[in-house]
């Protein structure tokens, strides 16, 4: 599904360069759901962010879903996100002033899909996230597990090929965690979409198909535990 | 539809700066709009004034205007009563013409012999039932009425002077004219220095003074220049003295029947008259009444140039006055719209900076740069369409009530107290003009914020506390 060929990145601070990915290769097989392992500071984020098509990297190729994405304009690489890319953000990062229905229905309204289809596509998700009683709540009426679970809702909005999703969990108490966890993997199975998801915590490597360990912006090991395996 | 949505749930989110910015545009919409309505007012007051006075056109001598201040009768009109006959029986003319009447200027000297003053003058003669009917013209119904000629129904000798006119030749007490100061005499007498001659013909002036007092005290004599050249005296009974307003046209000015003047002037010789004055139903018939006319006026311009003035090129001190309520208008915009453009770009730059995270997860999840700069512009748009309108409603509030309150007040040239009033109810153009004017620096105050908030980096907005 996603796949990076020597990818480098480095960051500019003032005068200091921080070197954050030092060449590396990475498949994230479909239909999977892999978790990008390490400690902070490792590149978790920046490596998610350029498999999500939200950064670019210095140096190597990045091919999501077939395409070279380092070739597309920044509107073409817009238009790309949305119909291929889900995002799930550690803060939820809902729009506030929209209802739980309102900001999974927004993905939608951007791809410009008509009113039939948004009020059949939407409630289903928010079934499927077992929200299907607070469609009307605003973010700020929801618990942190609730809000998730409406991004989790609005990332599979679009039918993307692939979730992005940065330490999910990390914002939530370990019971609601873990029930994000078993959400998002129900969610990999349901729809057929690669999930890739960051996180420092070693206990989720059992929920995963693929672990991808990294250390200092370089990988330390990948573990392939199931899943259909077909980049 | 979506943009606009969400745009307004973003400005309902912040409902204390949102309002905040919105009184600040509403008051400073207000601000235009009630003093473009009091200039609008102004400008209703002198166009009514001088409409009223010299009609909305005037047919004269091609030369008139510029040269006939000199010699007022030696550009008269010759054809004038063929001329207001073709105008009455145009069928067009009909429709649009009130009054149509001719006007005899001169210039000459006035002088009241017993009180042993005189001075220059300028004068009009016409026909007082005419101006009369032109004085009642109220096309844009204001609440003061301009006072009538005194000269209607009077007796054919009978004149109106300014006050001004009345004060120099000592006809204030005749005349019951208030606030008339007059000179402090000579206490010095030189009588004892006088030589015995002298001094006896002194005495005998003293007789001539006790006939004439018997004569009525408001009786003046007037000296003018014939057509033919020749000074000839004619004895006026001033019944009334009108301020004119404006003080070196009151000191000059007299009014009489145009028959006693035209007599006076060309004696048995055929009359002329200097203006026809024409006055319109309505202001905007001016274009149509002066093409209709020009056929008319060219059988009549053979042997003497005609030219038609409308009252703008006749009072160019209208002009003027418009011209510079216009600029203070302009002005006072700029520094409104200056004072809403930094509002309204700060609001919007606050706002982007707050929502630095949401513009990141918005552009993450596919929307494109225009999209949010889309956003934003449609949030400074909103802003400033509700506070213009706001604006204007508030104005339309305090309009009713300044013109309820009617505070009296005298505008230039004026010689009557009039009611303060300001005209926002109507002025379509003015309202719908200040109205696109605060939006569009709306949109220009939220575009420069909107830009930087499209052009933000998805990472480091995401990444944003």
């Amino acid at each position: 599904m996603a796949v990076l060929k020597q990818v480098e990145k480095t960051y500019h601070m003032d005068s200091v360069s921080v070197p954050v990915i030092k060449g590396v290769d990475i498949v994230v097989r479909r239909a999977c759901f892999t978790v990008l392992l390490g400690p902070s500071g490792s590149g978790k984020t920046t490596l998610l962010n350029m498999i999500g098509c939200i950064d670019r990297p210095d140096k190597g190729q990045v091919i999501v879903a077939g395409c070279k994405v380092g070739d597309l304009t920044d509107d073409a690489l817009s238009d790309f996100r949305a119909n291929n890319i889900g995002f799930i953000f550690q803060n939820f990062n809902l729009l506030p002033v929209l209802s739980a229905y309102e900001n999974i229905e927004y993905p939608l309204l951007l791809a410009g899909a008509s009113a039939k289809k948004r009020g059949e596509r939407v409630p289903k998700l928010l079934e499927a996230v077992g929200l299907a009683d607070k469609a009307k709540y605003f973010p700020g009426q929801l618990s942190g597990g609730q809000r998730q679970r409406v991004a989790i809702a609005r990332a599979l909005a679009r039918k993307p090929k692939l979730v992005i999703a940065d330490e999910p969990t990390a914002n939530l108490d370990s019971e609601t965690g873990a029930a994000i966890l078993a959400l998002m993997r129900r969610m990999v199975k349901r729809y057929e979409v690669s999930f890739i998801f960051s996180s420092h915590d070693p206990d989720v490597i059992k929920a995963a198909d693929d672990t991808i360990f990294l250390k200092d912006g370089t990988i330390h090991g990948i573990r392939r535990q199931g899943g259909e395996g077909a980049p | 539809m979506m943009t606009l949505s969400l745009a307004v749930r973003n400005l309902l989110r912040n409902r204390r700066r949102s309002l905040a910015t919105l009184l600040a545009m509403a008051i400073g919409s207000t601000s235009i709009l009630l003093f473009g309505g009091f200039s609008s007012n102004v400008n209703y007051e002198l166009h009514t004034r001088h409409v009223q006075k010299g009609g909305h056109l005037q047919i004269q001598h091609r030369d008139f205007y510029l040269y006939g201040s000199g010699n007022p009768t030696a550009y008269g009109i010759s054809d004038y009563v063929k001329i207001l006959a073709a105008i009455q029986n145009d069928e067009a003319l009909q429709k649009m013409v009130l009054v149509a009447t001719p006007t005899l200027q001169f210039g000459g000297i006035a002088g009241n012999y017993a009180a042993s003053v005189s001075r220059t003058i300028i004068g009009n003669g016409f026909v007082a039932e005419d101006i009369n009917r032109m004085r009642r013209w109220n096309d844009f119904d204001l609440r003061t009425q301009a006072p009538l000629s005194a000269l209607e129904g009077a007796a054919k000798d009978a004149a109106v002077v300014g006050t001004g006119v009345a004060r120099v030749l000592q006809l204030c007490d005749a005349l019951q004219i208030a606030r008339c100061p007059k000179p402090e005499k000579e206490t010095k007498s030189d009588a004892a220095n006088l030589p015995d001659d002298i001094a006896q013909l002194s005495l005998q002036e003293t007789p001539v003074a006790s006939d004439a007092a018997g004569a009525s005290p408001r009786r003046i004599e007037v000296l003018v220049v014939s057509a033919r050249g020749a000074p000839n005296v004619t004895s006026l009974e001033v019944i009334r003295a009108e301020d004119q307003g404006i003080k070196e046209l009151d000191e000059v000015s007299i009014m009489m029947h145009l028959a006693q003047l035209q007599q006076l002037i060309y004696g048995k010789s055929p009359s002329r008259a200097t203006s026809i004055m024409l006055q319109l139903r309505h202001s905007d018939q001016i274009p149509a009444a002066l093409a209709r006319l020009a056929p008319i006026l060219a059988r009549f311009s053979v042997n003497q140039p005609l030219a038609v003035l409308d009252f703008r090129e006749l009072n160019p001190f209208y002009v003027q006055t418009m011209q510079m309520f216009d600029t203070i208008f302009g002005f006072v915009f700029v520094l409104i719209g200056g004072i809403v453009l930094f509002t309204v770009s700060n609001t919007m730059n606050t706002t982007v900076v707050e929502r630095t995270v949401e513009i990141g997860t918005l552009r993450a999840i596919g929307l494109r740069r225009a999209g949010i700069l889309r956003l934003f512009v449609t949030e400074g748009a909103l802003l400033g369409l509700c506070g213009a309108v706001l604006g204007v409603v508030l104005a339309l509030v305090l309009s009713v009530i300044i013109n309820q309150i009617g505070m009296p007040w005298l505008p230039p040239g004026n010689v009557e107290l009039v009611p303060f009033t300001v005209s926002v109810w109507g002025e379509n153009r003015m309202i719908l003009g200040t109205t696109f004017g605060l939006v569009c620096i709306a949109i220009l105050s939220a575009w420069w914020p909107a830009r930087r908030a499209a052009r933000l980096d998805v990472v480091e907005a995401l990444r944003h506390v």
